[in-house]
């Protein structure tokens, strides 16, 4: 199987990547302006206690054997300890990432489902009245902010119609969902444009293409002619360009929880920018980088699957 | 032959009359490509439909199988089995395409969908047009890929296209196009992109099944030794007409319109005393630009005032040679340009 032996190839290729995640992480945190004992102390922290500090934290040792502590540590699992929160990075992981991940993965569902049966609709109505249309609304979905979209949607159908809450996150699964369909739907509405303006020109690539018009040749029925031979070819690309828009989304994911008040990961990285709470921001940079590495590992097999060109 | 088989061999299988397909242009007028021509295909027969890039040989099949896309029109009557082709509904024209006439492309790369294992692209045609199982589908897909000779068939049925050799790859698209035994195959300059010696076996092929299956093939291409080497008749094209049309031995021994005679004057032959290439001046005209009258008369060595003024019919002159020219009688007892 080729796809098998594919899939094998990349999973070893996700080695070198997760190192080079390692040394970027540890190298960017080290970078930001300020150090972790300041944090900690304040303005008038005492030279004694600043050396104290350091030195539980590890920074007192050369930059390589800080790396080194720092990779065993992630492979048992230990992230630090939150500097503000009193709480492991573990820990706040675990309760934030899950937020977070279910608004991108509705976001990211709700964009699929706006934008293939709109491409089909404007590819098959090229230059039709309702190809301009479907062009023109998410021509002005793509030129505005996501914040801004947030904040319409927000004050439209939170505060106004009152259909849907103004912020929060709730409580069991059903009043997750309840609470994130706007946010994800205010993510959802930029990806949906670029995706729907790409699955569009892919389509009407496929159509005019000759396979499209030997299938035709033999007799076959014109919706299974779409769906067997021109939508599988057209998704090879949008399918690599959903992927890619998975970290776009993830960078959106931020923007929107501020804006809806969610407690996801998102507003966790802004806060713990600005309390310069390191280890945090240490953690979730990782985290974040080996999820989207994991999203296009998963692009490059869905992509490798619909065309099997690529797995050769 | 008795009378009876005479009777049916006179009935043709394909008669195109009067067909024509235009396209929009962006200022409203209508451009030609294929200009209200007419040709038969006898049972069993190979055509060879013979021009120049652009000269409508492609077009004239795509509109026989009505796979034209948007801005292009087509008008005219195809008779097939007695039914009206460009009456036909989309539903019974879907039981036509591949069931009964099927085409194969220049370029089986393109024509080929990249992403499908060729066992699925046989079987969907099996499926539209006949009522196997899917175990029976299988065994006929690798029948059909054995009967155009692809070695270890069986093994091969899921393999995709990019994983075959470009001969191999017309064989797989002449399987698919043959899958549901169709009573005519269009072939749109199936040797075209294929080395000469696998052109050959290809054509060699062709004439194979016309036999086998028992056929009619309508065989576009612009090169004259594909021509001669297969065909029974030849239909030549200029500029969306059909300027002659004749027995393959006739027409080569005494072609009678200027453009034939100058086509043949431009092709290499072997053994014959080495002489300059005879080339027609100029280039067909564009689309938009066709002349009135004689579209050829411009490039053309016989051409008077006649020739730009009115265009010349379609015309029988001996039993099936039709010419479209004035001057035919001239052009025709011009020293023959090839002999054999």
């Amino acid at each position: 199987m080729p796809l098998l032996s594919f899939i094998s190839r990349r999973l070893l290729q996700l080695i070198p990547t997760l190192a080079f995640i390692l040394v970027v992480v540890f190298v960017l945190v080290r970078l930001l302006p300020g150090d972790p004992a300041s944090a900690i102390l304040g303005d008038r922290a005492k030279d004694a206690d600043v050396v104290r500090i350091n030195a539980e934290l590890g920074l007192d040792k050369p930059v390589p054997v800080q790396f080194l502590y720092f990779v065993r540590n992630v492979f048992t699992g230990d992230l630090g300890n939150s500097i503000h929160l009193k709480l492991s990075v573990v820990e706040l992981l675990a309760q934030r990432l899950p937020v977070t991940l279910m608004l991108t993965g509705l976001a990211a569902l709700f964009a699929v489902l706006l934008a293939v049966p709109l491409a089909f609709l404007a590819a098959l109505r090229q230059g039709q009245a309702s190809d301009g249309l479907i062009r023109g609304t998410f021509q002005i979905g793509l030129s505005m902010p996501v914040f801004y979209v947030g904040l319409v949607l927000l004050t439209l159908f939170g505060a106004q119609l009152r259909w849907f809450p103004t912020g929060g996150y709730g409580d069991g699964f059903l009043d997750h969902l309840y609470h994130l369909l706007l946010p994800a739907m205010t993510l959802a509405l930029s990806l949906a444009a670029v995706l729907m303006r790409n699955l569009r020109a892919a389509i009407i690539g496929v159509v005019h293409a000759e396979y499209v018009d030997f299938a035709r040749s033999k007799g076959l029925a014109a919706r299974l002619i779409l769906m067997r031979h021109v939508l599988r070819n057209a998704l090879i690309s949008t399918v690599t360009l959903f992927g890619l828009s998975v970290g776009t989304l993830l960078g959106g994911a931020v923007i929107t929880e501020t804006v809806f008040a969610i407690p996801g990961a998102g507003r966790l990285m802004i806060d713990s920018i600005y309390g310069r709470d390191y280890p945090v921001v240490q953690g979730l940079t990782l985290a974040l980088a080996v999820i989207v590495s994991f999203v296009f590992l998963l692009t490059d097999i869905v992509q490798a699957w619909l065309d099997p060109r690529v797995a050769r | 032959m008795s009378a009876a088989e005479q009777m049916v061999a006179a009935a043709p299988a394909l008669s195109v009359r009067g067909l024509s397909t235009t396209f929009a242009a962006a200022n409203g007028r209508r451009l030609t490509a294929v200009d209200n021509i007419s040709f038969d295909v006898m049972p069993g027969e190979v055509l060879g439909l013979v021009g120049e890039s652009g000269s409508g040989k492609s077009i004239t099949l795509r509109s026989i199988m009505r796979l034209i896309h948007a801005p292009g029109e087509v008008t005219g009557h195809v008779g097939w089995q007695g039914r009206d082709l460009m009456a036909l509904s989309e539903r019974e024209m879907r039981k036509v395409r591949g069931g009964e006439i099927a085409m194969i492309f220049q370029e089986p790369m393109t024509a080929l969908n990249p992403v499908l294992p060729v066992a699925v692209q046989i079987e969907e045609n099996l499926r539209a047009h006949t009522s196997l199982d899917a175990a029976g589908r299988r065994k006929r897909a690798i029948e059909l890929l054995d009967l155009v000779g692809i070695p270890a068939a069986a093994s091969r049925l899921g393999d995709y296209p990019h994983q075959f050799s470009g001969g191999m790859r017309q064989r797989v698209m002449i399987a698919i196009g043959l899958a549901s035994n169709p009573r005519l195959l269009l072939a749109d300059e199936p040797t075209t992109a294929l080395d000469v010696t696998i052109q050959d076996q290809i054509l060699k092929l062709i004439l194979e099944l016309r036999d086998e299956l028992a056929m009619s093939v309508v065989l576009v291409t612009h090169d004259l030794g594909v021509v001669a080497a297969t065909c029974d008749r030849l239909a030549v094209m200029y500029a969306g007409r059909i300027v002659e049309t004749g027995p393959v031995g006739e027409v080569f021994y005494q072609p009678h319109h200027p453009y034939t005679r100058g086509l043949l004057g431009s092709v290499p032959r072997s053994g014959a005393e080495r002489t300059m290439l005879l080339s027609i001046e100029g280039t067909p005209p564009g689309l938009a630009a066709i002349p009135p009258g004689c579209a050829f008369a411009p490039r053309c060595g016989f051409a008077d005032a006649g020739c730009t003024a009115a265009r010349p019919p379609l015309e029988d002159f001996s039993a099936g040679h039709a010419v479209a020219c004035f001057h035919h009688q001239t052009v025709g007892q011009q020293e023959a340009v090839l002999h054999g």
